[in-house]
């Protein structure tokens, strides 16, 4: 869906982005991942040119984005930043209907669709006469996601969407957001320098530092399989915390031992973090998990312990 | 109480002319505004864009809003002449640099995700102009237009002294026919139209954009409106174009007496001394009202027509002092002395000459005629008291200023302080009497009209002869204001009426009367 060839862009003497190519499928969220300066949001600012790339192509659906009209290419294409960007001199509504009006959608359909997001994105509805210093910062970043999906673009674009939120704010707005709908069948490239959020968000995560990409590949393989020893340092503080989110009953199915059938089993989706946090806070000795084939198994907390740990060597020597 | 009755009495008395006045004062102010919007926000919005025009935009705005405004007006007429057009230039010029600079800095000011945003989402240039920028700037911009309002206010009141009309022409001629009632009902007006305009535009810099919308639609229309009413004074016809001075058209012995001593009806406009000259020369006005030792007369090619009616009594120049610096400063009023009876009719127009046209300082011109009268004496670099000479804005008062100053410095041991340029009779005659000066050199005629106004009896009996006028007035004043008249220096400076020569002598028009026939024929 999009991919990029060789692209490189240069500020002077500072190489902003290097030679970067990688595809994202359709439906795919693909999270660029890097400390502060490494290019991240040079790169995503190509896509609809709001950089023009020195070197290299970028192409769309198939098409190279040169020969697209920008302004067309852009109304496609979503863009949530982080300093959320809302005009301060429109009403939430008005805000979130730009879009719409410059596609001159019919009043009817705009209203509707923005009635339709509000709700969706949980804004409350009288704030939409309201104009934007008059909302929170978490509802304020609401709008700005809710100005990038009216009109249904295919793809989105996200510069550290949720970096102007205060941590608790940000993390009940990422949970809110992985679970949204509307964004499950959207092709994303998300930018961040969190880790966590990387991990927790992204289909692909693309590691980046000083422009170049370092490592490209699932969570897992990231954490799993480092290409290099950036890659392997940069996670290393979170390592282990990342490991326990990453991994899932699923992936550990067959390190569990076999329990019965019972009523109160777990998902084998759920991360072998959520798993121990449940024993923790139920205070419960094991848990009861059943995957997809109907399948039951149990583990008390030392046993999701050994397992996960033969789960890592077998992965780390495959 | 009384002064202010009297303020009304003569707003009312004159309600015609405060009306057109203050027609032509919005007007002005209104027309200029537009065309600087028009030119300076396109100008604002480009150096917001190249940022590197900016600072020469800026700065030539900058240095063209430094121009006096009177020489900014001067340096018009040759280019546009006299009238609305010039002033209306000179306005905008002075309303451009807050228009252009708040411009710009409201679009530069603008948080620059927001513009990111606006392209982000597919929005043209012109539609970020338009929905973004200048709604953002606005409250900016909006300050700009206001600061440019107040001051083309203020600066069109200089209007008047290029014939473009104006509540100035209240104010100056207040200020030279001493009559303070008239000033007031020229500043009063001015004053308030400020203060209102200053007011609307500080509301409207407070509504939400919305709102500001349907005000600024409505407000273009109303302006558009109040502009139209500044009909431009094109109509002149064909007939001769006269030019008189603020004073000159109040005085009885001006604009008054040529109506009802000779019956001339022309068409008049009001105009400033310092560019009625060079008017009647490049042929925008073909008469004017000047003063008869003026040296542009000989400067421009112009020619007095004769009094054939005497309405214009000649006035001797002579020092008028406060009788009080003269028993501070004993050897004063000898020192004055010095020049009375020096300087002829002829001999000043050439002083006058020499500064107007071959632009000699008054200094030279004043050291070149002492020497050559030898009445020079090098300074003697005394440390006494300091005595203060006060001067009237026009060069013949520049150079009597400079001659007293270096006869009192070569003579006494006194320090000699010049406050030249005290605007007209008003100014000057009022610090005098309030000590802020000790001399200065006046008129007769201009202290017998322009102050005492006595009742029109004793104007007509006395003021054809010039000795008895002399007398009149410096008894008068040594009694009213405890001022004393000093010998008379010997010239005689009156009003006069002058064509350009050459059209006087196709048109065949000498004296006064003639070109009353002539107007009448024509
Ligand atoms: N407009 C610009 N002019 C000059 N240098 C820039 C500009 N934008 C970005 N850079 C430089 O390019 C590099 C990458 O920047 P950026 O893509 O913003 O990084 P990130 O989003 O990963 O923090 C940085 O070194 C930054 O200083
Ligand atoms: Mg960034």
């Amino acid at each position: 869906m999009i991919e990029l060839k060789n692209v490189s862009k240069k500020y002077g003497e500072t190489i902003a982005v290097n030679q970067v190519s990688f595809e994202v499928k359709e439906k795919e969220n693909l999270v660029l991942l890097g400390t502060s300066g490494c290019g991240k949001t040079t790169t995503l600012k190509m896509i609809n040119r709001l950089i023009n790339p020195d070197e290299g192509e970028i192409i769309l659906n198939g098409q190279n984005i040169i020969n697209q009209n920008t302004e067309i290419l852009r109304k496609g294409i979503g863009y949530v930043m982080q300093n959320i960007g809302l005009f301060p001199h429109y009403t939430v509504e008005e805000n979130i209907a730009i879009v719409p009006k410059l596609l001159k959608w019919d009043k009817k359909k705009i209203q509707d669709r923005v009635y339709e997001l509000t709700e969706k994105l949980h804004l409350p509805t009288n704030s939409l006469k309201l104009f934007p210093n008059e909302l929170s910062g978490g509802q304020q970043q609401r709008v700005g996601l809710a100005r990038a999906l009216v009109s249904d673009p295919a793809v989105l674009l996200m510069d550290e969407p949720f970096g102007a939120l205060d941590n608790v704010t940000r993390t009940s707005i990422r949970k809110e957001f992985k679970d949204l709908e509307e964004l499950k069948r959207k092709t994303m490239v998300m930018v961040t320098h969190d880790v966590e959020e990387a991990f927790e968000l992204a289909d692909r995560i693309c590691l980046m530092d000083k422009g170049n990409i370092m490592q490209i590949g699932t969570p897992k393989e990231l954490l799993f399989n480092p290409a290099n020893d950036f890659a392997k340092t940069f996670l290393d503080g979170q390592r282990l915390a990342l490991e326990f989110k990453i991994v899932t009953i699923e992936d550990i199915w067959e390190m569990l031992p076999n329990a019965m059938h019972t009523t109160k089993s777990l998902s084998a989706n759920v991360s072998v973090w959520d798993a121990m946090e449940k024993l923790r806070s139920t205070q419960a000795t094991e848990l009861q998990f059943s995957n997809k084939t109907q399948q039951y198994k149990s583990a008390s907390f030392d046993e999701l312990i050994k397992a996960f740990n033969q789960y890592k060597n077998f992965t780390k020597h495959e | 109480m009384n002064e202010q009755q009297t303020l009304w009495q003569f707003m009312s008395m004159e309600s015609d002319k405060l009306l057109s006045q203050t027609v032509q004062h919005i007007g002005l102010t209104f027309i200029s505004l537009l065309f600087a919007i028009a030119i300076g926000l396109p100008l604002g919005i480009l150096i917001a864009r190249r940022r590197k025009l900016s600072g020469i935009i800026l700065g030539v705005a900058g240095v063209l809003q430094t121009v006096p405004s009177i020489a900014l007006l001067g340096f018009m007429i040759p280019i546009l002449g006299i009238g609305a057009k010039p002033a209306i230039v000179a306005l905008l010029i002075y309303a451009l640099l807050p228009i252009i600079r708040n411009t710009y800095t409201g679009i530069i000011g603008i948080d620059k995700h927001i513009i990111e945003a606006a392209k982000a989402m597919g929005m043209s240039k012109s539609q970020i102009l338009f929905k973004v920028e200048i709604p953002l700037a606005m409250p900016v911009l909006l300050a700009g237009i206001r600061t440019a309002t107040v001051i083309n206010v203020g600066v069109a009141t200089l209007a008047s002294y290029i014939a473009a009309g104006g509540l100035g022409e209240f104010i100056f001629g207040g200020i030279s026919l001493n009559n303070t009632n008239m000033i007031l009902a020229g500043a009063i007006p001015a004053a308030l139209l400020a203060i209102l305009l200053d007011g609307l535009l500080a509301l409207t810099q407070k509504l939400d954009f919305k709102k500001l919308k349907k005000v600024l639609i409505f407000s273009s229309v109303f302006l558009i409106f109040l502009t139209a009413f500044y009909v431009l004074p094109s109509a002149y016809g064909s007939g001769l174009k006269a030019g008189f001075t603020p004073e000159f058209m109040g005085r009885q012995d001006g604009d008054l007496g040529l109506k009802s001593a000779y019956g001339l009806k022309i068409k008049t406009v009001v105009i400033s001394d310092a560019v009625m000259y060079k008017a009647a020369f490049s042929k925008e006005l073909d008469v004017i009202s000047g003063y008869s030792t003026d040296g542009r007369l000989k400067a421009f090619g112009l020619k007095i027509l004769k009094d054939d009616k005497g309405i214009f009594p000649p006035y001797y120049a002579a020092p008028i002092v406060n009788q009080a610096s003269l028993s501070k400063f004993p050897e004063l009023e000898d020192v004055l002395n010095l020049l009375a009876g020096r300087i002829t009719d002829s001999v000043m127009t050439d002083l006058n000459y020499r500064t107007d046209y071959l632009h000699q300082t008054p200094e030279k011109v004043a050291r070149d005629f002492l020497v050559k009268v030898g009445l020079y004496k090098s300074p003697k670099g005394g440390a006494g008291e300091t005595i203060k000479i006060g001067s009237k804005i026009f060069g013949e008062q520049y150079i009597l200023a400079e001659i007293y100053s270096m006869l009192i410095k070569g003579n006494t041991n006194y320090q000699v302080e010049t406050k030249t340029g005290l605007g007209g009779t008003k100014i000057c005659f009022d610090a005098l009497v309030n000590n802020q000066i000790d001399f200065y050199p006046e008129y007769t005629g201009t202290g017998l009209l322009a102050i005492l106004k006595p009742d029109n009896k004793i104007v007509s009996q006395i003021s054809h002869n010039k000795d008895e006028t002399y007398r009149y007035v410096s008894d008068e004043f040594s009694k009213k204001y405890k001022i004393k008249w000093l010998k008379p220096i010997g010239f005689n400076n009156s009003y006069a009426l002058m064509m350009r020569q050459k059209q006087s002598s196709e048109i065949d028009v000498n004296t006064i009367t003639d070109l009353k026939n002539y107007l009448d024929k024509n």
